[in-house]
């Protein structure tokens, strides 16, 4: 059993949902990732998913998007962003890290290369933001040859036939994206959320984690009712973006633990 | 004869092409492609078009005999297609009116679009005047300072223009922009691309709209000379003014197709936008096709004088026009455009945009090397009234 497998099914054991934060590989500097990334978990994260900056992230707001300008300041490569996985894995070998970003980079690199050495990283699954269903068979086969999961995006606006689809491909989790936009967008619907995931759970048996427009307990609370896993990027982006230096790691490990004691605390009085 | 019919269903030319987007964007692109397919083929959509581009845009532009300019070069005879004398002043007129009215028939309210220099912001505000639509304009801001006169025109036209800060705040920042206003405000907002670039199925439906240029050069070349020229030179940043003549002549091999891409400081400097000569394929916009990018497959900013051609991407029906060889690409350096630029205004008359002066670039080179009685078929997209800040600033003169 994979690790994606084995947190998901944990979790469920203990009536618990995934909290998974994004940050991007090399915000603010390289120095930090990895740091952040032990961070995340000790803040109770259950998995991490680490962007891939991109000079062009089109999907993202422009909070993420700064995060990539940030990172790419220092010439993040997607070679370094696996080195710092590998260096995670050092001290961690429990927690899923999902490799977050766009075509490019990894078509650069070569689908086959890349697939090789992530798995040698100890990447447990890829989400490529812009390889829809239709355009990555390839892709997802060399994934697949070396045990990393494929993750896909799922949106308010797929129609049923590509739900199936995509329910064929996805490996590990579902990323359902909770609103029209781009990431850091505020205007996430619990009702809309709500009746999408029941359609989804009619083809789609893993997990569905919902993220996009996740900014305070709150919601965050609302969204672990629904959903297998809470996704939270753009506000922990902020928090970096935010913090001098020096308190970054500080900043960052209360807002996930409060993110974690919401969900939670919800769970536990429903 | 080969019948040339792409791109394919989901858009692909070959390996290029296709649909890279976010699955947030997929549903507005199946809903436009399935629109567009349905007009394509609509008799009373193609007839007001055709009107439109009739009595609004000029059309047909004629082909000019640049009789002077070719005795000087001692060679082939070249010829103009005279897209510069469109309303507008320039060929990207005729997609921004097939998208627009296709966008009041998908009752849109709200148009946006992408630019660079500027022309195609000032197509699409002019066309969402024409047939009174909101027009929002994403522009780099490091463009929006050096295109103030355009800024101001789009202002006058009505529209909003959006200074985007992100990236290298330039071209291909401003499409990014306006890709997420579009994912965000898809219910009432038609994204008009200026390019024959992004995801299925822009290049196609962008191409289509641009093959006037091609299918009345065909009509007026018989007419007029009794023969289809020998060959045909257009520049390429995105490539739409030169896909719109390509196209009704792929079929046709004894025509020749180059197209002419931006050297910049030179091929060897990195400093250019020669994205088919020096570029590798990859995903970007959208769509798979050549890139200018580093190592690790990041975009990497290009450089030429002409802003409409400095864009790191092209579009994917010219990359595979490129790995068939059906059509040659090749590079002129800024210094080479400047000349043909003045060459043209000094025997001719003619002010060309600086995008077209690649391409007479390249005509006035290759021309002496053929003999009096060939005929070449020269794009001349855009007029240079726009440039003339440029050129005067590079010649040292201020106003």
């Amino acid at each position: 059993m994979n690790r994606i497998k084995q947190t998901f099914t944990a979790l469920q054991a203990n009536h618990k949902k995934a909290l998974i934060p994004f940050i991007t590989a090399g915000d603010p500097d390289p120095e930090l990732t990895v740091e952040l990334m032990h961070c995340l978990v000790d803040a109770g994260s259950d998995i991490i998913e680490l962007g891939v900056p991109f000079s062009d992230p089109m999907a993202d707001g422009p909070t993420i998007q700064r995060s990539s300008e940030r990172a790419l300041k220092h010439h993040v490569t997607l070679n370094n962003v696996l080195d710092m996985v590998t260096q995670f894995r050092r001290k961690n070998e429990h927690t899923p890290v999902v490799l977050m970003g766009y075509a490019n980079p990894v078509e650069a690199m070569g689908h086959a290369v890349f697939a090789e050495k992530a798995r040698k990283a100890s990447v447990d699954g890829v989400l490529t933001v812009d390889y829809p269903p239709e355009e990555c068979e390839q892709w997802v086969d060399c994934l697949e040859q070396q045990g990393v999961d494929a993750i896909f995006l799922l949106s308010p606006t797929t129609k049923p036939e590509r739900i199936k689809q995509v329910a064929k491909l996805a490996k590990g989790y579902i990323y359902y994206v909770s609103l029209k936009g781009v990431t850091g967008a505020s205007h996430l619907d619990l009702h809309d959320v709500k009746s999408m995931l029941g359609k989804l759970r009619q083809s789609i048996f893993i997990p569905i984690g919902v993220g996009f427009g996740i900014r305070d307990e709150v919601t965050a609370r609302a969204v672990a009712e629904l959903a297998d896993a809470v996704v939270i990027g753009s506000r922990i982006i902020e928090e970096i973006e935010n913090s001098s230096r020096d308190e970054i790691l500080n900043k960052v490990k209360l807002l996930v633990r409060s993110m974690r004691q919401a969900i939670d605390e919800k769970l536990i009085t429903t | 004869m080969n019948v040339y019919d792409l791109p394919d269903k989901r858009g692909h030319f070959g390996p290029y092409g296709g649909v890279f987007v976010a699955e947030t964007l997929i549903s507005a692109l199946d809903v436009l492609r399935e629109q567009y397919e349905y007009y394509r083929n609509d008799a009373a959509f193609q007839e007001e078009f055709a009107y439109e581009l009739k009595h609004y845009v000029g059309r047909p532009s004629p082909i000019y005999h640049a009789k002077r300019w070719s005795e000087q070069l001692g060679g082939a005879q070249i010829l103009l297609k005279r897209e510069d004398l469109n309303h507008t002043g320039a060929h990207k007129v005729n997609n921004t009116i097939g998208q627009a009215l296709l966008a009041r028939r998908m009752g849109k309210t709200r148009v946006i679009a992408e630019t660079g220099a500027g022309q195609h912001g000032v197509a699409s505000a002019t066309v969402a005047a024409r047939y009174g639509m909101q027009c929002v304009v994403y522009m780099g801001a490091e463009d929006v300072r050096r295109q103030a006169t355009n800024v101001y025109r789009m202002k006058l036209l009505g529209a909003e223009v959006i200074p985007v800060e992100s990236g290298s705040r330039t071209l291909k920042d401003a499409l990014n922009e306006a890709m997420r206003d579009w994912v965000t405000h898809v219910e009432d907002t038609f994204y008009i691309i200026g390019t024959v670039a992004g995801p299925h199925p822009y290049p196609m439906m962008v191409r289509d709209f641009q093959t006037v240029i091609g299918k009345e050069a065909r009509i007026q070349m018989l007419e007029e000379y009794g023969r289809q020229p020998d060959a045909l030179i257009a520049c390429v940043g995105g490539g739409s003014n030169a896909i719109g003549l390509f196209y009704p002549y792929i079929d046709d091999d004894a025509v020749k197709m180059i197209g002419v891409e931006a050297a910049g400081r030179g091929l060897e400097t990195g400093q250019h936008a020669a994205t088919l000569t020096k570029g590798r394929p990859g995903v970007l916009h959208g769509n798979r096709t050549y890139l200018i990018q580093d190592d690790s497959g990041q975009i990497i900013e290009t450089h030429s004088i002409s802003a409409g051609l400095d864009y790191p991407g092209v579009g994917p029906e010219h990359a595979w026009l490129k790995d068939i060889h059906r059509a040659e690409y090749v590079g002129i350096t800024d210094d080479e455009a400047l000349e043909a630029f003045h060459a043209l205004c000094r025997y001719e008359g003619i002010m060309p945009a600086l995008e077209s002066s690649h391409a007479l670039a390249y005509a006035a080179k290759y021309a002496p090397t053929l003999a009096k009685d060939k005929l070449l078929l020269v794009n001349l997209s855009g007029r240079g009234d726009k440039d003339m800040a440029t050129v005067a600033q590079l010649s040292g003169i201020t106003f």
